[in-house]
């Protein structure tokens, strides 16, 4: 709303988040220029000022080319980069970049795929991150610490404040970049020099004391095998024009269903405990080699023996004592990759036999849905809450497996338990939305029948294990026993309340008081803390999150809608508002400013920084914690108190971002040798096959997107009238130039078909979908709305089935933003036609055969 | 209150003209609440369709297809699936797909002929909005009437689009005026999006030409149907010069927008107004609603959106001016609405003082007739 420019890229805002994009809109109105750079010209299009249609999965060669624009024209924001970033930084001389070798960076293994990354690391100095791999130094490294690289991270790496040493991370960046020239970028995005220029201009010129860029990304960016490192170009950009911090600027992450946000900041990710405390792992034998494996020394993140040791206050209360390491030992660790689709290969091996599906419908809305199903198919027991019969809950009846041979009915052993749940008028609880708010709903009407909340579920699942365990002597039952499991309940179903949860979350002191904010959490066990980063939610025993004074009644950052973590904080490190000698950068972009007579941090924002520290405040050597930050180091969660242009740790692929292909791709990479990201995670298994890249065979790139009409996986809208009419069947949009290519008909039929198998759709011919240049080639692109299944009103085959899996390597997401296919008129083969007709398929394409094993 | 029967005495001029009040025409005293209505900004419509589910949500208005044998088919034009506004549809949202001239000023296009703001259209439409499968009115009926399909079934789009290369000045050529001659990356993708509801005119056809009293004026000056005195003659459908209000066939009964009378009446907004994510349906005063548009047109106008435009605005038209009134940006065929509306009663006084002199000069020569006979 306060943005002067919104470049939306890797999302479709305006359909898949309608009621977030009523801001953009309010900002257009206001004046701001909005720009959707986006393969499809989407409703976001219809209303944006500029589209530059390009090639999913060519991001990092524009965001690459736009850094390059700005380090090359000397367009960056100078003080704010010498104020507030690690341009400075001496990068170690055994640090070889991407951009000098065939792309790949120093540290490659390719027996392993992995890289050591301690080549990366700066001049002097190891780095602690604040997320990602951050105990890499000690886990993937056999020999432990190396070194020179001090853990502690108490010595200052070499710095020249004149970003002039060839080796320092400006001039590294700038090399990085220099071949990401306007000319090589509209090759690659397969978009006009002009049309890039023209983004490039607005974005600079829309940046810098008075002016201020928003950028704004969801899963067009996060589902790729390189989408960790999307947004760390993004970053990279916006820290180079100063719009971190700021109001107006940032790059906002749009989340895709209602609190998708709480569900990490209170996670059900394997790797992550509440507050973005890492999981612990099997090596960590006590709390301090977790600690000390885990935690950053300087920085917030030096207090994090503080949030841990409340976490396990909050969860096993008196149980957990110094004496006992504060329970740490009962809490569980890792071991690897135990996310979704190591889980489900697990159950296709037979490893793993129970599965509740809660809020997901993987059948339809997952990536390789015949995968998914196998995994459903070999399980012992299956628990499935929803409100409707969703494909994961019936797929041994009706799944397309069934149809096709592979699996037969009778032969399927899993035990379905289906249980109705509410829905979130039938409940109350809290959201957290994208930008951090935590907005509060109240139960509208009961549930009907048998449907219970989510919270009701749990606690009452949690309740009767206990009362079988109850009695046990054995240690491992431990856990479960000792757990605080007394919430009050009210009403003839015994609905725990909910108020009660919000209380633990937010934490208390020795006496049993809220605590009011995260900095009162302490180490030696006197608090508790459910979530660090909620504490505060509910200081003085209100519920901060329940409030909903009018915007309108308030001033331009309205604390007393809802409640923002941390600290109802509406905008991180807003330290950077101001500039280094805490001056606000301009009057029209205040938000938070020193007041000399005061002797604190004052302004519209609750300030990212403690509160008295000064502009001109210097660490003592060997300070620690939030103490070994100085009054300009705004980014208060890293070790540094630095934004990263340059990632010397924390990253599995690379330090800097680059551009690489998709796993799937109709072109080579045209601007580096390696092809596609070398550090990827791959599943090759008969049921997961993937296209070769550049394969005359699978010649056009398929995107997967939602439609406002629809949501997700579709349990929620294709079982219902009005919504279904809106949208009734399953389409594919094509271009004018490939459906005369492919003799596709307007509202006729086209089989889609890729290594994994074939489904139909019906065709929307559509000047909204271009084919796109790409060197000397033309690359077609097809869209494909992933919300059907076989259940509901509306039904039609899922569009995710046609994906493979390869993911992420920091974040083990799948690629499912990009892949290639075949098109071809009329319906897909019946029955076991079907599978006859994708093995030719692969026997053309040379993938390796295979059936389900 | 008006209705045709009244026309016949001459005592009212209300079926036509510019009438500052309709509720009080209707005869409603000094105490009624003030006119309300609808300002629809097509400019900031995201094509969500909020407006249409919540309309059915609170009307309790079956599934559009629910009286067809195709329900949960596509329709091919474009994201609309729901086709126009009927018995079943109170508020529906146009998706009007079609191609220009790029814009840009880049060389390959240099030598085109655009104009200034670059928004003519000189190449055809690709008519996103096909006629409807079902038959009916045509929404968003394509400009150049030369792309509709003579026999009302489906436009072959593949005739109409260029070829690659060579080929395509042969095979394009021939088609004239609306042959795409431009390459496909030259040219640029427009997609409008609007929603259209009942115009709760000033001077309403549909209740003009009611016989049973169905449909009255509302102290809001809005225009409702009363379902337990519709009939389902049928007399409103034809009456409407925009063709809002049908007849459902499962219950028989004429059908339209209430803007939400049940809801006025206890201070709430009408549901579509208050679904609408960004404000493009805003509910309120018809005088404060005008100026709001007023200012808004002018902001666009500053800001080089020449093409903007108010529908229904205008107190001196057909209707009187609308209730329910719009922001467009193009002309309103482009969206499927008539430019110039007229209500059907315009001349009814005038056809009943032509009848009535008709029937007393007729009269007199049967008299005259009688009289010479006895003659």
């Amino acid at each position: 709303m306060h943005s002067d420019c919104i470049v939306i890229e890797g999302s479709n805002m305006a359909e898949a988040h309608p009621v977030g994009f009523q801001w953009v809109m309010e900002a257009k109105r206001r004046g701001a220029t909005v720009i959707h750079v986006d393969p499809r010209f989407t409703r976001t299009t219809a209303v944006a000022d500029e589209h530059v249609p390009f090639r999913g999965g060519a991001d990092i060669a524009f965001l690459g080319g736009l850094i390059s624009y700005v380090l090359e024209n000397e367009l960056d924001f100078r003080d704010y980069v010498t104020a507030f970033t690690n341009a400075a930084d001496i990068v170690d001389d055994d640090f070889t970049d991407s951009g000098d070798v065939d792309g790949l960076f120093s540290g490659y293994d390719p027996d392993t795929g992995h890289y050591d990354p301690a080549s990366w690391a700066l001049d002097g100095a190891y780095r602690a991150p604040a997320a990602g791999k951050r105990d890499a130094w000690e886990s993937q490294m056999p020999d432990g610490p190396r070194p020179g690289a001090d853990p502690m991270g108490h010595h200052e790496p070499r710095r020249d404040e004149t970003l002039t040493h060839p080796r320092c991370v400006f001039q590294v960046l700038r090399r990085h970049y220099a071949r990401y020239t306007p000319e090589a970028v509209a090759r690659v995005c397969g978009m006009s020099v002009e049309q890039f220029l023209q983004v490039a201009r607005s974005v600079t010129e829309n940046s810098g004391r008075d002016r201020t860029t928003a950028w704004v990304y969801s899963v067009g960016w996060t589902h790729h095998t390189v989408g960790v490192q999307y947004i760390r170009a993004a970053a990279i950009l916006q820290t180079l024009l100063g719009n971190m911090g700021r109001p107006g600027g940032g790059i906002l992450a749009l989340r895709g269903h209602a609190s998708i946000q709480g569900s990490t900041d209170i996670p059900t990710l394997f790797d992550l405990l509440p507050g973005y405390l890492p999981m612990p792992s099997a090596h960590h034998e006590t709390l301090a080699d977790y600690i000390d494996a885990d935690a950053a020394k300087t920085g917030f993140w030096g207090d994090m023996d503080a949030y841990t040791v409340s976490l396990l206050k909050a969860w096993w209360g008196d149980a957990a004592t110094p004496e006992n390491d504060f329970a740490f030992d009962w809490m569980p660790r890792i071991t690897g990759d135990h996310g979704s689709y190591v889980t489900v290969k697990n159950q296709i091996d037979r490893k793993s036999f129970g599965y509740f599906l809660v809020g997901e419908n993987p059948a339809v809305g997952h990536a390789n849905g015949k995968m998914q199903r196998l995994g459903l198919a070999n399980l012992e027991w299956l628990v499935v809450r929803d409100m409707q019969m969703i494909e994961s809950a019936s797929f041994w009846q009706n799944g397309p497996e069934i149809e096709t041979g592979e699996l037969r009915t009778e032969e399927i052993g899993t035990e379905v338990f289906f249980l109705p749940c509410a829905n979130h008028t039938e409940k109350s609880g809290s959201f957290t939305q994208t930008q951090r708010l935590v907005q509060w709903r109240h139960e509208a009407v009961h549930p009907p029948g048998d449907s219970r909340s989510e919270l009701h579920f749990y606690f009452h699942l949690g309740k009767r294990i206990r009362e079988k365990l109850a009695g046990s002597t054995d240690e491992r039952d431990r856990p479960l026993l000792e757990l605080t499991w007394d919430y009050p309940t009210s009403g003839i179903h015994e609905e725990p309340d909910v108020v009660s949860v919000l209380a633990e979350i937010n934490g208390a002191d020795a006496d049993g008081r809220p605590l009011s904010t995260y900095t009162e959490l302490r180490a030696d066990g006197s608090t508790t803390a459910g979530c660090w980063i909620y504490t505060g939610i509910f200081a003085d025993g209100v519920n901060q999150a329940d409030r909903r004074k009018p915007g309108s009644e308030q001033d331009l950052v309205a604390h007393e809608w809802g409640w923002a973590w941390p600290a109802n904080r509406r905008v991180l490190y807003n330290r950077a508002s101001a500039d280094a000698e805490g001056r606000p950068w301009s009057e029209r972009k205040k938000l938070v400013w020193w007041d000399e007579e005061q002797g604190r941090w004052v302004g519209h924002d609750v300030p990212d920084f403690e509160a008295t520290k000064p502009p001109d405040y210097k660490p003592d050597p060997g300070a620690t914690g939030p103490d070994a930050l100085a009054g300009t180091d705004a980014f208060n969660m890293q070790s540094d108190g630095k934004a990263w242009l340059y990632a010397p740790s924390g990253l599995a692929d690379g330090p800097l971002p680059t551009h690489y292909e998709p796993v799937e791709s109709p072109v080579a990479n045209l601007l580096h040798d390696q092809q596609d990201n070398p550090a990827r995670e791959e599943m090759n298994r008969a049921w997961n096959r993937l296209n070769p890249s550049q394969s005359e065979v699978f010649p056009y790139v398929f995107l997967t997107y939602r439609l406002t009409e629809h949501h997700t996986a579709g349990g929620m809208s294709r079982t219902l009238g009005y919504l279904s009419e809106l949208q009734p069947e399953f389409f594919c949009e094509v271009s004018p130039a490939l459906a005369r290519e492919r003799g596709l008909e307007h509202m006729g039929w086209a089989t889609l078909i890729s290594a994994r198998t074939a489904i139909e759709a019906r065709v929307m011919v559509t000047e909204r979908m271009k084919p796109l240049r790409i060197g000397d080639r033309t690359v077609h692109q097809i869209g494909l709305p992933y919300h059907w299944g076989s259940n509901g009103l509306s039904v039609g085959d899922p569009a995710n089935d046609l994906l493979g899996v390869v993911m992420d390597p920091n974040v083990h997401i799948q690629e499912s933003k990009v892949a290639t296919c075949d098109i071809q008129p009329g319906r897909r083969p019946r029955g076991p036609a079907l599978l006859e007709y994708v093995a030719d398929y692969r026997r053309r394409a040379g993938v390796e055969p295979g059936g389900i094993q | 209150m008006t209705n045709v029967f009244d026309a016949f005495s001459g005592a009212s001029t209300s079926l036509y003209g510019e009438l500052p009040n309709p509720a009080e025409d209707a005869g409603f005293d000094g105490e009624r609440p003030k006119r309300v209505g609808f300002f629809t900004d097509t400019s900031v419509c995201i094509g969500c369709k909020a407006c249409e589910v919540a309309c059915k949500e609170w009307n309790l208005v079956p599934d559009d297809g629910s009286d067809a044998s195709d329900l949960y088919r596509l329709t091919g034009m474009s994201y609309d699936n729901t086709g126009d506004l009927g018995a079943s549809t109170w508020r529906h949202v146009a998706f009007i797909e079609d191609v220009r001239p790029h814009s840009g000023a880049s060389a390959a296009t240099g030598d085109r002929a655009s104009t200034a703001t670059g928004v003519e259209v000189t190449t055809g439409h690709l008519p996103s909005a096909l006629p409807a499968v079902s038959g009916g009115p045509v929404p968003g009926a394509p400009r150049d009437a030369a792309t509709a399909p003579p026999d009302g079934g489906t436009v072959d789009l593949l005739a109409l689009l260029p070829d690659d290369g060579a080929s395509g000045a042969t095979g394009n050529g021939a088609q004239g005026a609306h042959g795409q001659q431009t390459p496909d990356d030259e040219r640029d993708v427009r997609w409008l999006m609007s929603s259209d509801v009942c115009k709760h005119c000033t001077h309403a056809g549909c209740l003009d030409n009611c016989p049973t009293g169905a449909l009255f004026r509302t102290e809001f000056g809005t225009v409702v149907v009363q379902d337990d005195i519709c009939n389902g003659c049928g007399y409103c459908v034809p009456s409407c010069p925009y063709g809002v209000i049908d007849v459902r066939e499962s219950d028989g009964g004429a059908h339209k927008c209430t803007l939400c009378y049940d809801r006025l009446g206890s201070g709430l907004e009408p549901a579509c107004a208050k679904a609408c994510p960004t404000n493009s349906i805003q509910f309120g005063d018809l005088d404060e609603l005008q100026a709001t548009a007023d200012a808004r047109l002018a902001e666009l106008h500053g800001r080089g959106v020449e093409e903007a435009r108010l529908y229904g605005r205008d107190p001196d038209d057909g209707v009187g001016g609308d209730g329910a009134f719009f922001l467009l940006l193009d002309e309103p065929e482009v969206y499927g609405l008539p430019p110039d509306p007229i209500v059907t009663t315009r001349d009814l006084p005038e056809m009943w003082r032509n009848a009535a002199l008709t029937a007393l000069g007729l009269g007199v020569a049967a008299v005259a007739s009688f009289w010479r006979a006895r003659k």
